[in-house]
């Protein structure tokens, strides 16, 4: 090959995939490039993609792990469409990403894996490897590294068993990568040195791993990997301070930070469910916030322990998936027969039933709004982006306490395991959350538990206080004294009354306001996780002059209280979700819109071509009559 | 300083304003009054304790407690009273259940809320039989019971409550009856056990199930029909305290009468801290023995609660208190220096 290679070529972004084994641990190798990336300036977002079993048979399509991270000199909102760079670790790895390279893109494979057994391993037909396949060749620049063995020279003093040697080749993948997008490798020798070295005691290990990483580097400098290596600038935003976050570290910061402004101990009460555990595991270690952490027997008893926790005065928080919510939904019921804070996460996972743990949906819209029996509402919130989980959280905390209501935060799959750089807030300046308690009373008047405020919120009284005994429960309540009340038209009144406190909150929400012009013709309206990939279809679409505007709900319950003018300036809807359809139900069901919906459910996120497509047949009128579409392999058609 | 005086609180201080609604002759009314009784005897503060139920006849008894009481959903009081004795320690809880309500829809939590051990009282009315919902078999009912929805005969094996708890590691486990003048006794030892103490309570549905524990409450019979554990004190039982339970060979309780070949001081003695003991116990059945009544089993141990403060006062003494502003900066932070920004990322 010639080389320029010294000489990086400036791009503004660009989108790299790591895929292998799930032993092959891709995640960490991704997690360190993303973290390289950002600390360059970088604007970041991930997308892991994990097999549900912790190790499926090794070397099959199954058992493949990955993690995607794109980076750019600019804002970007997602993980990226297409694959610049993959680095595929066995066949199976191969066979399972390949097709999400962009043509032209680099295909780094680790050639040592590439034997009989393991393409037989991966269902390639006998005789056939897909490196040598002279099309695939002609489509991507498939670079072939003998990572193993590679990694096993390197390391053939290290005095590690071959195991452990084995373990090092996710370094060397690394280094090839970041000297591929000319990123340093100080921060990982860092990392590395400080997690297995210091934290894990392994300090052989630690040295291992950074030699292999080296070594990786320096094969990719020295063997001029690529014809070309590619720099990507800082994105052009405001210093500071910031880091790299999940939606469900975003989680639990969020609900320790409303605590601590609450003046109140967080009751975290759980039961472990992919993909919230990580919710559970990072509130375990915030001890010494005061944070009391529950792990009980069921889903229900989660529910019931938060509500509980509620009742005695402090913040009662809930952390599941859909599955778990399904479980919890009777007593939920009851926080809000109680009309009790309580805050009730839902890291939304494709559905129904067990359905795809792992992989991302945004299906439990219904259930949020819904699924309870009786006219039984609630707030329902859900955040836009991983960094965004911390202010939801931050609301979820506040509405309930300041309404006497549960609280659903819907996040998801994509979101609780995806990152982006979060710019750090100053907790001085973050909003405190006042709470005022009935104070302690003389007088022989029973306590009104259930009386309102301007905002219809109940009094929150707390057991411990002298003359506030009261009883409360799941039964119909008696308007102001909360006695048990089957009176006809206090049933009716109590419906309403609960009804009406929920559609007030719209009164606090902002308005709603689209990004693009008022009098687009086409207006997408979008809500929790998809918010970066809608955004940024439709500004492409704005761009090339198209007249569309996207808006985001971030408020799905009660929805902004101008919801329903804005939709109706718009001569066309479109309402792209990971379901079904039910937000384009919901807005159908108010505002008697036509609104037509693209529907995924395939366990990924959409791609912005996905959406670009959808604008595209929307604004010519080719979308037909079809209430809603579906891409398929990235494609979305209106059959005629 | 000055100390006021708190009022000396009476029993009917601890009756709430509400009309009492079980049937007229439920033995649910004895429970009440005792369990006010024994409040008062304590010295319970109202403001400091709550009652807290799950659904079933039984679970309308916080409604008749001037307390706080939570009368919540069928089955979930042991895990709602978990939220709040966690959230507030200072608290003190009880639960009243059902054998509906805590071994059937509400088992599993009746299990690990008793191995748990937070500090709370669980009382466990039963009467073998649904009565809210019109006279089904319960978990309790027994073998062949008939009833509206086992007209055959129910087919079902029962649990045997105190049986449940034990092997749920409970670290107190007693039995007594509605009527009984043990009553109060039982409920104040549970009251006093640090851990959460179990009370079946047997209770008389005079609607649907009348009479079933007869043998224990009939004069004529009760004497001989049940046993009143104490303490280091032989098993000793019967109109004319003549009978007792010895061990065989084998290991196996058997019911023996004093003066045929078996002396008062070969009765098997009480020890509430033997655990297999007590299991024993909680498996014998009228007719074929006496019930035992009282203190089955009490060991001391760390409550739940106390653990969970302790493991926050251990973080604060390795980490310091919380530090929000720490908490936000910690992972990896880094710094975007200064440059001519365009916009606030994503805005």
């Amino acid at each position: 090959m010639i080389s320029d290679s010294n000489q990086p070529r400036t791009i503004h972004s660009a989108t790299v995939r790591f895929a292998g084994d799930s032993g092959d641990g891709m995640q960490l190798a991704g997690m360190r490039f993303t973290d390289a990336s950002a600390m360059l300036g970088n604007d970041v977002a991930t997308l892991p993609d994990y097999p549900a079993e912790i190790r499926a048979p090794a070397g099959t399509v199954a058992g493949v792990s990955g993690f995607q991270v794109n980076f750019a000199s600019k804002d970007i909102y997602t993980p990226g469409d297409e694959v610049d760079a993959l680095i595929a670790m066995n066949p199976a790895a191969f066979k399972g990403n390949s097709q999400d390279v962009r043509s032209g893109g680099l295909i780094v494979v680790n050639e040592d894996e590439f034997n009989k057994v393991n393409l037989r391993k991966a269902g390639y037909p006998e005789g056939y490897n897909p490196i040598e396949d002279d099309k695939l060749n002609a489509k991507y620049k498939i670079v072939k590294v003998p990572i193993t063995r590679m990694t096993e020279e390197e390391l053939a003093e290290s005095g590690l068993g071959a195991k452990s040697v084995g373990r090092c080749k996710n370094m060397y993948a690394l280094g090839l990568i970041l000297w591929l997008y000319d990123r340093p490798l100080d921060h990982t020798i860092a990392f590395l040195e400080t997690f297995f070295g210091k934290k894990k005691n392994l300090p052989e290990v630690a040295a291992a791993n950074v030699k292999a990483l080296k070594a990786g580097y320096h094969f990719g400098e020295t063997a001029e990997l690529s014809a070309h290596r590619y720099h990507v600038d800082p994105a052009s935003i405001p210093s500071g301070t910031y880091r790299r976050i999940t939606g469900n570290e975003a989680t639990a910061i969020g609900l320790v930070a409303a605590t601590t402004l609450a003046e109140k101990t967080l009751v975290y009460c759980s039961y472990p469910i992919t993909p919230a555990s990580d919710i559970l595991h990072y509130l375990a270690a915030q001890k010494h916030f005061g944070v009391k952490t529950l792990q009980v027997e069921d889903e229900i008893a989660a529910c019931c322990a938060a509500i509980g926790a509620a009742y005695a005065g402090q913040i009662g928080v809930t952390g599941t998936s859909g599955p778990g919510v399904a479980l919890k939904s009777e007593a939920i019921g009851l926080a809000v027969m109680t009309e009790l804070p309580l805050v009730v996460v839902n890291v939304q996972r494709g559905g129904p039933s067990t359905g795809l743990p792992t992989k991302t949906e945004q299906s439990d819209l219904f259930q949020a709004v819904y699924g309870r029996n009786g006219d039984c509402p609630m707030i329902v919130l859900a955040p836009r982006s991983p960094a965004d989980c911390f202010d939801s959280a931050l609301e979820a905390v506040r509405l309930a306490v300041k309404h006497m209501t549960p609280v659903m935060v819907l996040s998801d799959g994509y979101l609780a395991n995806g990152a982006e750089p979060w710019r750090v807030p100053e907790a001085d300046f973050l909003e405190k959350i006042t709470i005022e308690h009935p104070r302690p009373s003389e007088g022989d008047e029973p306590f009104q538990p259930y009386t309102r405020d301007g905002n219809l919120a109940r009094p929150w009284a707390l057991p411990g206080t002298q003359g506030l005994e009261h009883r409360i429960g799941g039964l119909e309540k008696e308007d102001g004294s909360g006695n048990v009340c089957y009176v006809p038209e206090n049933h009716q009144r109590m419906t309403q009354l609960r009804r009406e406190k929920i559609e007030r909150i719209a009164e606090f929400l902002p308005p709603a306001e689209p990004d693009g012009p008022d009098d687009a013709k086409l207006l997408v309206i979008g809500w929790g996780g998809t918010y970066g990939t809608i955004l940024t279809a439709v500004r492409n679409a704005q761009e090339q002059g198209k007249s569309v505007a996207s808006l985001h709900l971030r408020h799905l319950n009660p929805f902004p209280a101008n919801l329903g003018q804005v939709v109706a300036q718009s001569e066309k809807v479109l309402v792209p979700e990971l379901n079904a359809g039910q937000l384009r139900s919901l807005l159908r069901d108010r505002f008697l819109v036509d609104a037509r919906g693209l529907n995924k459910v395939q366990g990924q996120p959409f791609l912005i071509e996905e959406i670009e497509q959808a604008i595209d047949l929307m604004l010519s009128g080719d979308w037909g009559d079809h209430a809603s579409l579906c891409p398929h392999n990235h494609k979305v058609t209106a059959p005629a | 300083m000055t100390t006021t005086e708190l009022p000396v609180l009476k029993p009917k201080d601890f009756a709430s304003d509400q009309d009492v609604r079980w049937c007229p002759g439920c033995g649910d009314y004895a429970i009440l009054t005792q369990v006010r009784k024994v409040c008062a005897a304590l010295g319970a503060r109202r403001e400091k304790t709550v009652f807290v139920s799950g659904i079933g006849c039984s679970s309308r008894f916080p409604y008749y407690m001037n307390t706080y009481g939570f009368h919540s959903i069928h089955g979930r009081a042991p895990a709602i009273a978990t939220g709040i004795k966690a959230a507030n320690p200072e608290l003190d809880v009880w639960v009243i259940t059902g054998d509906g309500d805590g071994l059937s829809i509400g088992g599993n939590h009746l299990l690990h809320t008793l191995r748990r051990n937070l500090n709370i009282n669980v009382l466990l009315f039963n009467n073998r039989i649904y009565g809210l919902t019109k006279g089904q078999y319960s978990p309790t009912s027994e073998e062949g019971k008939k009833t509206r929805s086992s007209p055959m005969g129910s087919i079902d094996m029962p649990l045997l409550p105190l049986s449940i708890a034990l092997a749920a590691e409970a670290s107190f486990v007693a039995r007594s009856v509605d009527v009984s003048k043990n009553l109060g006794d039982v409920l104040r030892r549970a009251a006093e056990h640090r851990g959460t103490a179990f009370v079946e309570i047997y209770q008389d549905c005079n609607i649907f199930n009348h009479k079933a524990f007869e043998y224990a409450t009939d004069k004529a019979t009760r004497e001989d029909a049940t046993l009143w554990l104490e303490h280091g004190k032989p098993m000793l039982f019967g109109k004319e305290r003549d009978k007792g339970i010895w061990l065989d060979r084998c290991g196996k309780p058997k019911v023996v009468e004093l003066g045929h070949g078996v002396e008062e001081e070969e009765l098997l003695i009480h020890d509430e801290h033997d655990e297999a003991k007590a299991f024993m116990l909680s498996r014998m059945m009228h007719p074929h023995f006496p019930e035992p009544m009282g203190v089955f089993y009490q060991i001391q141990d760390f409550c739940y609660e106390q653990l969970l403060e302790q493991q926050i006062t251990d973080a604060v003494e390795r980490n310091g208190q919380g530090d929000l502003q720490k908490l936000l900066y910690t992972g990896d932070c880094y710094e975007v220096k200064e440059q001519a920004p365009t916009h606030a990322l994503h805005e």
